[in-house]
């Protein structure tokens, strides 16, 4: 079987029904894994036990600037190749996309209470990623705007793609702008500054919200396909009774 | 070449007409700007502090309401389709709209801004610096905001939609322009700087806005 041949829709759905059952079972058990060397996880000496926010936050926070590259791709993919499959991934990532912001927002928010003395602070980072919210909440409207989906597409293409800018803008923020956020520690030049007892449980729980986000993705691809063919059947049969 | 020109000359002679929307933006932007002190109260000190966000803020809101203008009137009669199908590329096309629109709607608020500098009790080189940082942005406005208003312009009742959509990106241009306005007022920071990033958005967004508008007007009108 090619590749070629996940392109085909009812193909795309008979392999992740056999295909999402393992995947939420493997996303489980890392998420199991992970929140287990969170909990058994160092306090810092700084920060005392709160530091374990980071291990839900920073893992949102990465996912939510994945899922608009994710579906930054989608849109090439719609755009240029004309790919089926693409604009039924762009629209299933968007509301996903947007839920890991707010996620990273809440707990990011929640950890600056303790840390910072504060709930919100207009920095960079913060800010920039309000921003990123405020896109996919627009993005969301977008899709629902247009009746067809296929016409949807190509607009909310375009629209990801001006949007993608925002991207490197957050990563960098931390660089370019004096912020209260602290700055980059594991993917920067020089590699990680973070001790491993707490690197190792921050890429597990990072591994177990990426399975967690494929997971959900393909069930939404899923669901926007199923959606799409009920769509179909209905204009059917309102031509056939119009006839 | 001429064919750019007539489209904008078109386009600005429309906009000048009544009910074409230059003047509506300038209206919205007066209003926006008294009812400024009836929130805040009389209090000049507050005002003339405020009064560079006021402006910004005002000519931001302002044009966004003249923005669906742009290709809402020539698609629901048709002259869209057919600046489509012309031999002109479609972006130029997008462009020379968009800078008839910047001439039409966006040059008034300029020159409105010294009038309602007074009533927010800015003094001269303040309003003046305003000015410029306006004159500096407002192009990085329309040129971002017609990558909007051509995703909208399919869309029957789009109008907030677009607004939506264009507030983001328009974002860093409030932010830099009220940085370089404060900064000329009253800073210690450089003025050059946030007014040289200003001119580099607006540039930059001259470039990729046609792109990303003509793009979308082509998937939206077939």
């Amino acid at each position: 079987m090619t590749l070629i041949d996940l392109a085909n829709p009812t193909r795309f759905l008979s392999l992740t029904a056999r295909l999402l059952p393992w995947l939420a079972g493997l996303t489980a058990l890392l998420l199991l894994i992970g929140l287990y060397q969170s909990a058994v996880a160092p306090d810092d000496y700084q920060q005392g036990a709160t530091v374990k926010i980071m291990f839900i936050h920073v893992p949102n926070a990465w996912l939510s600037m994945w899922v608009w590259g994710v579906m930054s791709l989608a849109a090439l993919g719609t755009l240029v190749w004309r790919h089926p499959l693409a604009d039924v991934a762009a629209k299933a990532a968007a509301p996903l996309g947007a839920a890991f912001t707010f996620l990273a927002l809440v707990t990011g928010s929640l950890w600056g209470r303790p840390m910072w003395g504060t709930y919100w602070e207009w920095d960079a980072r913060l800010t920039s990623v309000l921003i990123l919210f405020l896109m996919y909440l627009g993005l969301i409207a977008l899709w629902r705007a247009v009746e067809d989906p296929s016409r949807a597409a190509r607009a909310a293409a375009v629209l990801t793609l001006v949007g993608a800018i925002n991207l490197p803008i957050i990563k960098f923020s931390v660089d370019w702008w004096n912020t209260l956020h602290q700055p980059a520690s594991v993917l920067r030049m020089g590699g990680p500054t973070l001790d491993r007892a707490f690197l190792i449980p921050l890429l597990v729980m990072a591994l177990a919200f990426t399975l967690l986000f494929l997971t959900l993705h393909l069930a939404a691809m899923r669901n926007e396909i199923l959606r799409r063919r009920v769509r179909s059947l209905q204009m059917m049969q309102a031509a056939r009774r119009a006839a | 070449m001429s064919a750019l020109a007539e489209l904008m000359k078109r386009d600005i002679r429309i906009a000048l007409r009544v009910g074409g929307g230059a003047l509506i933006g300038v209206l919205f932007f007066l209003t926006v700007v008294v009812l400024m002190p009836f929130a805040l109260g009389p209090d000049l000190a507050l005002l003339a502090r405020l009064g560079p966000a006021i402006l910004w803020l005002g000519a931001l809101l302002a044009s966004l309401l003249t923005l669906d203008r742009l290709f809402l009137a020539d698609h629901e009669d048709g002259s869209l389709d057919l600046i489509a199908m012309s031999r002109t590329p479609l972006e130029l096309a997008c462009a020379a709209k968009a800078l008839a629109h910047w001439l039409a709607a966006g040059l008034p608020l300029i020159i409105a801004t010294p009038v309602l500098g007074l009533l927010l009790n800015l003094d001269a080189p303040s309003t003046l610096a305003v000015a410029l940082t306006l004159l500096a942005g407002t192009p990085a406005l329309t040129f971002t905001g017609m990558i909007g208003a051509a995703l909208a312009v399919t869309l029957h009742r789009g109008g907030l939609l677009l607004a939506v959509l264009v507030l983001p990106l328009s974002i860093p241009v409030l932010i830099f322009g009220v940085a370089a306005s404060q900064a000329a007022i009253s800073g210690p920071s450089s003025f050059g700087a946030p007014l040289t990033i200003l001119c580099a958005l607006s540039l930059v967004s001259f470039v990729i806005g046609p792109f990303a508008a003509a793009a979308s007007l082509r998937h939206g009108l077939d």
